[in-house]
C-alpha cells in the first residue's frame, strides 16, 4: 500500500460521508456506558428509524467527550458548524434531541452543553483532538482526519536522525510522570548497538485515580499505533509491545482491532507503507500490580516473570526485553508524535512554558462541579482548571489541596492554587506531574488520612524486594495508624519524617523512592492537621471527633 | 508443607504432588479441577498453550486464559501449567500470586467490586465497604458462606468521574450512596430465591 492509497481511502471516506447531513456521535467510554450509554445509542437509532431518516442521519460511537461527570454524552456534528454538545441524553432527551435538533432544526435547549462552557473553551486539544470526531472503531475515520500520514511523511521524507531530531526540537518529554526527553530518550535506542531493539508503550496506568492513557487507547488507538510505528522507524526498533492494564478491556478490544486493521491495510507489518521498514506490535496484558508501571519491573512482566524492579543502569535502552536495546514511552508521549511529525516541532513547541513543552492530559475528579478528562496547554494555573475548567467545589465548602501525582506524588495548599502546571513548578512544591491524576479534596477531608490512604496503597503494592520499601512503609503506615487514632506522641512523628527520610533515599526503584511524598508534602503543608491528631482531635472530623466536639465534651 | 501433600482430592495426573501450601485452599473445598481427559476445561486451556508456543515469557497470558476457563486458579492447576510450560512450580506460584488479577479461591455467584482508588476514597468509597460489610458479613476479599457473594476492593477502575465507583455483576454504578448499594445487592441476591418460591 503506497501513499496514495492513504489518499484514496480518506476520500472514499469523506465522500460517503457527504451522503449523511449529520453525525450523533454517542461517548462510548466507560463512564458514559456506565451512566447508560449503550441504550442513548440504540434510542438515536431507533428514534432516527422512526423519523425514516436512516439516509440522512449516521449514528456512530465516539471516543471520550471528557465531561464524565455530565454523562452519558452525545455529540451532533453538522458539517460546517462547530459540533453541539448534550448532557444527561438518557433515552427520552435522545428522542427529543432528534426530533428538536435534527427534525425541527432547532437545539434542544435542556440537555444542550453550552458551547462557551469554559470546560471546554478552555482546553485544548492535541492527543485527544479527535475525540467527539471519530469512531475509533474504524480505521478510514482516523485516515479521513490525516491519519497515518505522518508515519508516510518520516518513511519518504525523513531519515531516521532527522525524525529524532524532530522529537528532539519539538522539546517534548515522557508524559508518564519523570519527564524525561523523548528526543533523548530515541536517540538512546537509536545508537544502542544490537541487531534487535524492541519499543513499548507504557499502558500500565496504576495510579489510582487516573484514566488518561485509558482513554488515549479508548479514543484514537490508531493514534497510538502511528506513534510507535514512527518510533519504530526513528530508533532501529521492528517490533513493539504494548503493556496494558488487565483493568481496561474496552482499551485492549479497541488496541487489537485497530492493529487488525493497520496490519490489513499495511500500515504494520513486513513492508510499512510499501517501504522497507517493517514494524510489528504485540498486545501484553497487565495483571495488576502498580510497581509494573516502573520501566524495568513492566519489562520483567512482559517476559512472563514477576514484576520485580532492577537496579539501573544499565538502562533499558541498553538492555531490556530479553536482553535487547528497549525503550519505553508512555502512551500519551507517543500519542504526541504524529502531531509532531505532520506539523513540526516549531509548531508543538509554541504551546507550553520554556521547559515544559505541548498539552497535558488530566484525570480531573474528586470534589469538583465537573469531573472528568481534559486536555491543557501546559503553563495553565492549577487556578485556572479547578475553579474555570472544574466549576469549583460544590455547595459551601471550601477548597483544601488538589493532589497531583497520585502515590508519587503530593497535596498542594491554596496558597500555591496560582502555580503554572509544568515538571519543575510542581516538583518545586513537592509534588509532581505524574502521569496525569489530578484529585480536589475540600475541607471534608482529612489530610493525615489522605497520607494514610496513599501509604497502605504504596504497602500493599510494594513488591518487597528492597528492604527499605517493604518494611519502611509498612512501618510509617503503622504511626499514621497511631496518629490517626489519636493515641501518637511527638516523638511518633519524628520518627516518622525520619523513615520519610530514609525510605525516599534508599529504596531501589520510584515506588519506594517517592512513597514518602503524600506524606512529606502532607506535613510541609498541613502540619498542623498532625498535631491536631496528636491532641486527639481531627479537624475534619474524619478519623476523630472535630476539635469542638472534642472541647464540648 | 508436608501436610499438605497428599490430601488432594482430585486424580488430577498431575495433582498427586502438591507443591504449594496456602491457608485459604482448603482441602475439603470442591476442586474445580477433574481429569483433564474428561474435562473439556483442559482443551481450551491446552489451546490457548498452543497458540502461544508453550513460551514461558507467555506464563501471565497463559494464567488469565486459565482463571478465565476455571474461574480461579487452584494449586493442581498451576502445577499443571508450570509442566506443560517446563517451569518450576514456584515460580509459576510466584508469578500468580504476584499479581492481583489472580484468584485462588472460586468466588461467588455474584461478585461486587468497591473501587478504592484515590477520587473514589474522596468520595467516601470506605464507608460503602462498610456497609456492606455489616449487612451481608463480607470483607473485601471475602466470598459469603453460602457462596452467593464476594466482595472485593479495587485499585481503580477508571471510571473517576463517576465516584464512588462499584462494579456489580460487570455493571458499572456510579455516584450511589452506601444504602443504594447495598439495596441493589439485597434486590440481586433476593430475586432468584423469590422466583425458586
Amino acid at each position: 500500500m503506497k501513499k496514495v492509497d492513504l489518499a484514496a481511502m480518506a476520500a472514499d471516506e469523506l465522500h460517503n460521508r457527504q451522503q449523511h447531513r449529520c453525525r450523533v456521535m454517542v461517548c462510548s467510554s466507560t463512564a458514559c456506558v456506565a451512566s447508560g450509554g449503550v441504550a442513548t445509542r440504540q434510542a438515536f437509532e431507533e428514534s432516527i428509524k422512526a423519523h425514516r431518516l436512516e439516509g440522512e442521519v449516521q449514528v456512530a460511537p465516539s471516543g471520550c467527550l471528557g465531561l464524565c461527570s455530565l454523562g452519558p454524552l452525545a455529540k451532533v456534528l453538522e458539517p460546517g458548524k462547530p459540533g453541539t454538545f448534550y448532557h444527561h441524553v438518557h433515552a427520552p432527551a435522545a428522542e427529543s434531541i432528534v426530533a428538536e435538533h435534527i427534525v425541527a432544526g432547532r437545539p434542544q435547549l435542556e440537555h444542550k452543553l453550552a458551547a462557551d462552557t469554559p470546560f471546554f473553551t478552555r482546553q485544548r486539544l492535541l492527543v485527544l483532538d479527535s475525540a467527539g470526531e471519530i469512531n475509533p472503531e474504524r480505521i478510514e475515520e482516523y485516515v479521513a482526519r490525516g491519519g497515518y500520514q505522518a508515519l508516510s511523511k518520516a518513511l519518504s521524507e525523513m531519515t531516521p536522525e532527522a525524525v529524532c531530531q524532530e522529537i528532539r526540537n519539538s522539546g517534548l518529554r515522557g508524559r508518564g510522570g519523570a519527564g524525561y526527553p523523548a528526543g533523548a530518550k530515541w536517540e538512546l535506542l537509536r545508537n544502542a548497538v544490537g541487531e534487535i531493539k524492541y519499543i513499548v508503550a507504557n499502558g500500565d496506568e496504576g495510579d489510582p485515580g487516573a484514566y488518561m492513557d485509558r482513554t488515549a487507547m479508548e479514543t484514537d488507538p490508531h493514534l497510538l499505533l502511528e506513534g510507535m510505528a514512527i518510533a519504530g522507524y526513528a530508533t532501529g526498533a521492528r517490533q513493539g509491545f504494548i503493556y496494558v492494564r488487565a483493568e481496561y478491556p474496552l482499551a485492549i478490544t479497541r488496541l487489537e482491532q485497530a492493529i487488525r486493521q493497520a496490519k490489513r491495510h499495511g500500515l504494520l507489518g513486513k513492508s510499512v507503507l510499501g517501504s522497507s521498514f517493517a514494524f510489528d506490535i504485540e498486545i501484553r496484558i497487565g495483571a495488576g500490580a502498580f510497581v509494573c508501571g516502573e520501566e524495568t519491573a513492566l519489562l520483567a512482566s512482559i517476559e512472563g516473570k514477576r514484576g520485580t524492579p532492577r537496579v539501573r543502569p544499565p538502562y533499558p535502552t541498553e538492555r531490556g526485553l530479553w536482553g535487547a536495546p528497549t525503550m519505553i514511552n508512555n502512551v500519551e508521549t507517543l500519542a504526541n508524535v504524529p502531531h509532531i511529525i505532520s506539523k513540526g516541532a516549531a509548531w508543538f513547541s509554541s504551546v507550553g512554558t520554556a521547559g515544559s513543552k505541548g498539552t497535558k492530559v488530566f484525570a480531573l475528579t474528586g470534589n469538583l462541579n465537573h469531573t472528568g478528562l481534559i486536555e491543557v496547554p501546559m503553563g495553565i494555573t492549577l487556578r485556572e482548571i479547578i475553579y474555570e475548567i472544574g466549576g469549583g467545589i460544590p455547595g459551601q465548602r471550601a477548597f483544601k489541596a488538589v493532589q497531583a501525582g497520585g502515590p508519587s506524588g503530593g497535596c498542594i495548599p491554596a496558597e500555591h492554587l496560582d502555580t503554572p502546571v509544568d515538571y519543575e513548578s510542581l516538583q518545586a512544591l513537592g509534588s509532581m506531574m505524574g502521569s496525569g491524576g489530578m484529585i480536589v479534596m475540600d475541607e471534608a477531608s482529612c489530610m493525615v488520612d489522605v497520607a494514610k490512604f496513599f501509604m497502605t496503597f504504596c504497602v500493599d503494592e510494594s513488591c518487597g524486594k528492597c528492604i527499605p520499601c517493604r518494611a519502611g512503609t509498612a512501618e510509617m503506615l503503622a504511626l499514621l495508624e497511631k496518629i490517626c487514632g489519636g493515641k501518637a506522641s511527638k516523638a511518633d512523628l519524628e520518627l516518622l519524617e525520619e523513615l520519610c527520610d530514609m525510605v525516599k533515599h534508599t529504596s531501589l526503584c520510584g515506588l519506594g523512592q517517592t512513597a514518602p511524598n503524600p506524606v512529606i508534602s502532607t506535613l510541609r503543608y498541613f502540619r498542623q492537621e498532625y498535631q491536631a491528631h496528636l491532641e486527639g482531635y481531627c479537624p475534619a472530623g474524619v478519623c476523630l471527633p472535630k476539635g469542638a466536639e472534642v472541647l464540648a465534651r | 508443607m508436608a501436610a499438605l501433600v497428599g490430601r488432594s482430592s482430585t486424580h488430577f495426573e498431575t495433582g498427586s504432588d502438591v507443591y504449594f501450601e496456602r491457608g485459604d485452599m482448603s482441602a475439603s473445598q470442591p476442586s474445580a479441577t477433574a481429569p483433564p481427559a474428561v474435562d473439556p476445561r483442559f482443551d481450551l486451556l491446552e489451546t490457548t498453550m498452543k497458540r502461544l508456543g508453550y513460551s514461558k515469557s507467555a506464563l501471565i497470558e497463559i494464567l488469565h486464559s486459565a482463571q478465565e476457563v476455571f474461574g480461579y486458579l487452584p494449586n493442581e492447576l498451576l502445577t499443571h501449567v508450570a509442566k506443560r510450560l517446563k517451569l518450576p512450580p514456584s515460580q509459576v506460584y510466584g508469578v500468580a500470586t504476584f499479581y492481583h488479577q489472580f484468584s485462588f479461591t472460586p468466588l461467588g455467584e455474584h461478585i461486587c467490586t468497591v473501587c478504592m482508588g484515590t477520587p473514589c476514597y474522596v468520595k467516601r468509597a470506605e464507608d460503602i465497604i462498610n456497609q456492606i460489610q455489616a449487612t451481608f458479613k463480607v470483607a473485601p476479599g471475602e466470598t459469603s458462606a453460602d457462596g452467593k457473594l464476594s466482595v472485593r476492593a479495587a485499585r481503580c477502575v477508571g471510571s473517576c468521574g463517576l465516584a464512588p465507583v462499584v462494579i456489580i455483576d460487570s455493571t458499572v454504578i456510579g455516584k450511589e450512596s452506601p444504602e443504594a448499594i447495598v439495596g441493589r445487592l439485597q434486590t440481586l441476591l433476593q430475586t432468584p430465591q423469590e422466583v425458586a418460591r
